[in-house]
């Protein structure tokens, strides 16, 4: 397809081989063939959207920065953590270059002369990926003063996280590049107007970046072609859970969620050949589908339909044997865990969620622990400072709408319906 | 110890941003690959190398969970716990390697060998159940693979 053409050529890791695949090129064409601006006039018409978990568009994005005079940066947002995501680790390990020449691409089009490329700690080997690729596009000038011979230039920094989700915040993941501990900022203002060292800045997402080469090398229509009216384009979907061949997929926006699970060329149907029981549509911090929303096609406003958000594009697949209760236990942890503590209702709401699951899973729960579960939900969500704390909600709402029968299980039986966990029994 | 070299490191990694104080986190990773976790030292060497306060280092090294606190085992093993790990039993896998460590997760073996941890979602849920070795990935793990890893880490450590 588009992002993920080429990935099976060996070395490509390597500049020479990514070049000979036609890499960098479209920064040559940029360079010689258009102003910065038309740069971002084609990306706004191709209708790319963010591929991060907002889905904002683009290059309305770009648009919005502060024509201030002051010094404009960019920030690659690739701390990817969203549980159920791995597409942009994937890109950095096998295809550095081509986020590099986004990174370039972009700095061109959006006036910048000091990117930032902020790569989640623990993917080590990625982070050693992009290294390299950075220093073989400075060997190859292709980063640095006057690249191929324009008036552009370039300074790419590659700065590694150290273990913290809530970095992929945009204004938490700048509080850490600035070197502080990644709190986010309040908004307004947004990084447009003030973000890095109080300069306009704009935050695109691994991915995003690494579209926009072949929207540069072949044209905004072409991009536009491809996905549905308003969710235009392919994006990578990181299929995992209960399916037979998970892995990265990349397909047109609007490819109803069915084929993407059962078609023998995607995931293969579930594992074991046994029922659907839930989808999270995209990464953990999206609301449930049930089986029904099969059709469903995976584009934004498709899945804002029914119920969800097509998010970071980590679909996960749940089978019937699995204890829901148990299964949104878990990814509450996950936000108890990474909650950062800087406002109250996240911190201790995320704790409190966390322990009531957690009695419930274990047979100790009362009746009202359900209601009590969704009363904390809804002190959480919207009362919390970022969208951290939305985030940690989504499974817990949606989980008792689809599937509130199970909760009431464990309260009268003490442990599970379905049989795979029998603790409190 | 932090070496004189590894100090100027920080000096030009502090130079090299647009603001100094950007550098504490890369400084604070040479002073762990240093010393092996975060010591009083490491954090004064850094403070004065980038021109922070000790106190203001200690808060960015204690928000951040992969500086270590404490002197980790050599073999740091992390297991992804997270929800798409869980769907493909990773709790098995972690209960696995505390019976063949002879620890819990969180702690570290009596000769210093190895530290056995969990980690929220390291980003590999399409080759689920996934662990790390010092941050390098093993990916689709078995029971019998976490075996066969530990054998030859033990063939590395001995």
């Amino acid at each position: 397809m588009i992002i993920t053409k080429n990935l099976d050529v060996p070395d490509l890791d390597n500049i020479d081989v990514y070049r000979q695949h036609g890499g960098y090129e479209a920064l040559a064409k940029a360079l010689k063939d258009y102003q910065p601006d038309q740069i971002a006039e084609m990306v706004k018409q191709s209708g790319l959207r963010g591929r991060g978990g907002a889905g904002f568009p683009t290059g309305m994005k770009w648009g919005f920065l502060a024509k201030n005079g002051k010094t404009r940066y960019l920030c690659c947002n690739a701390d990817e953590s969203e549980p159920g995501t791995f597409k942009d680790r994937m890109l950095m390990e096998k295809n550095p270059h081509l986020l590099v020449e986004g990174v370039i691409l972009t700095s061109y089009a959006c006036g910048v002369s000091t990117a930032f490329i902020y790569v989640r700690g623990e993917l080590a080997y990625a982070t050693r990926q992009v290294e390299r690729a950075v220093n073989e596009a400075y060997a190859a000038g292709l980063i640095g003063n006057n690249i191929l011979g324009s008036d552009f230039s370039l300074d790419v920094i590659v700065h590694r996280g150290a273990g913290a989700y809530i970095c992929g915040e945009e204004s938490a993941l700048m509080e850490s590049l600035e070197g502080r501990r990644g709190y986010p900022r309040l908004k307004p203002p947004f990084p447009a107007a003030i973000g890095l060292y109080g300069g306009p800045t704009v935050i695109n997402n691994c991915e995003t970046l690494c579209t926009v080469p072949s929207i540069v090398q072949n044209g905004a229509e072409w991009y536009a072609s491809f996905g549905t009216e308003k969710s235009k384009g392919t994006r990578i979907f990181c299929l995992s859970g209960h399916v037979k061949k998970p892995g990265n997929y990349e397909l047109p926006l609007g490819t109803p969620l069915r084929t993407l699970i059962y078609d023998e060329q995607y995931g293969g149907g579930i594992l074991g050949d046994k029922e659907l029981k839930a989808i999270i549509p995209g990464g953990s911090s999206t609301f449930l589908l049930g089986p029904d929303k099969l059709d469903t096609p995976l584009d934004f406003e498709s899945i804002a339909a029914a119920g969800s958000m097509l998010g970071s594009g980590g679909v996960v697949v749940i089978d019937q044997d699995t204890c829901i209760v148990a299964a949104i236990l878990r990814m509450t942890e996950f936000y108890r865990d990474e909650s950062c503590g800087k406002c109250t209702p996240c911190r201790e709401g995320t704790y409190w969620l966390t322990e009531i699951l957690e009695r419930l899973e274990h047979g100790h729960g009362t009746e009202g622990d359900i209601a009590l579960l969704l009363d904390i939900c809804d002190n959480i969500s919207g009362k919390s400072f970022c969208p951290l704390g939305d985030a940690a909600t989504s499974s817990i709402t949606s989980g008792i709408k689809l599937f509130r029968s199970e909760f009431e299980y464990h309260v009268k039986h003490g442990h599970c319906m379905v049989g795979t966990c029998l603790v409190g029994a | 110890m932090i070496s004189e070299e590894t100090k100027q490191r920080m000096q030009s990694l502090a130079a090299r941003y647009p603001v100094a104080r950007s550098a504490v986190m890369p400084a604070l990773y040479l002073a762990q690959q240093e010393e092996g976790y975060i010591t009083q030292q490491g954090l004064c060497t850094i403070a004065e190398a980038i021109g922070m306060s000790v106190d203001d280092v200690e808060s960015i090294a204690t928000f951040y969970t992969m500086y270590h606190q404490h002197q980790p085992g050599k073999r740091i093993i992390k297991v992804c716990t997270s929800i798409s790990c869980y769907l493909r039993n990773c709790d098995a896998l972690v209960e696995h390697l505390e019976k063949r460590l002879g620890i819990k997760r969180g702690e570290t073996t009596a000769d210093g060998s190895y530290t056995l941890m969990t980690a929220e979602c390291l980003a590999s849920c399409g080759t689920a159940p996934v662990l790390q070795v010092n941050n390098e990935f093993v990916e689709n793990v078995t029971l019998q693979m976490a075996d066969t890893l530990i054998d030859e880490l033990d063939g590395e450590l001995h």
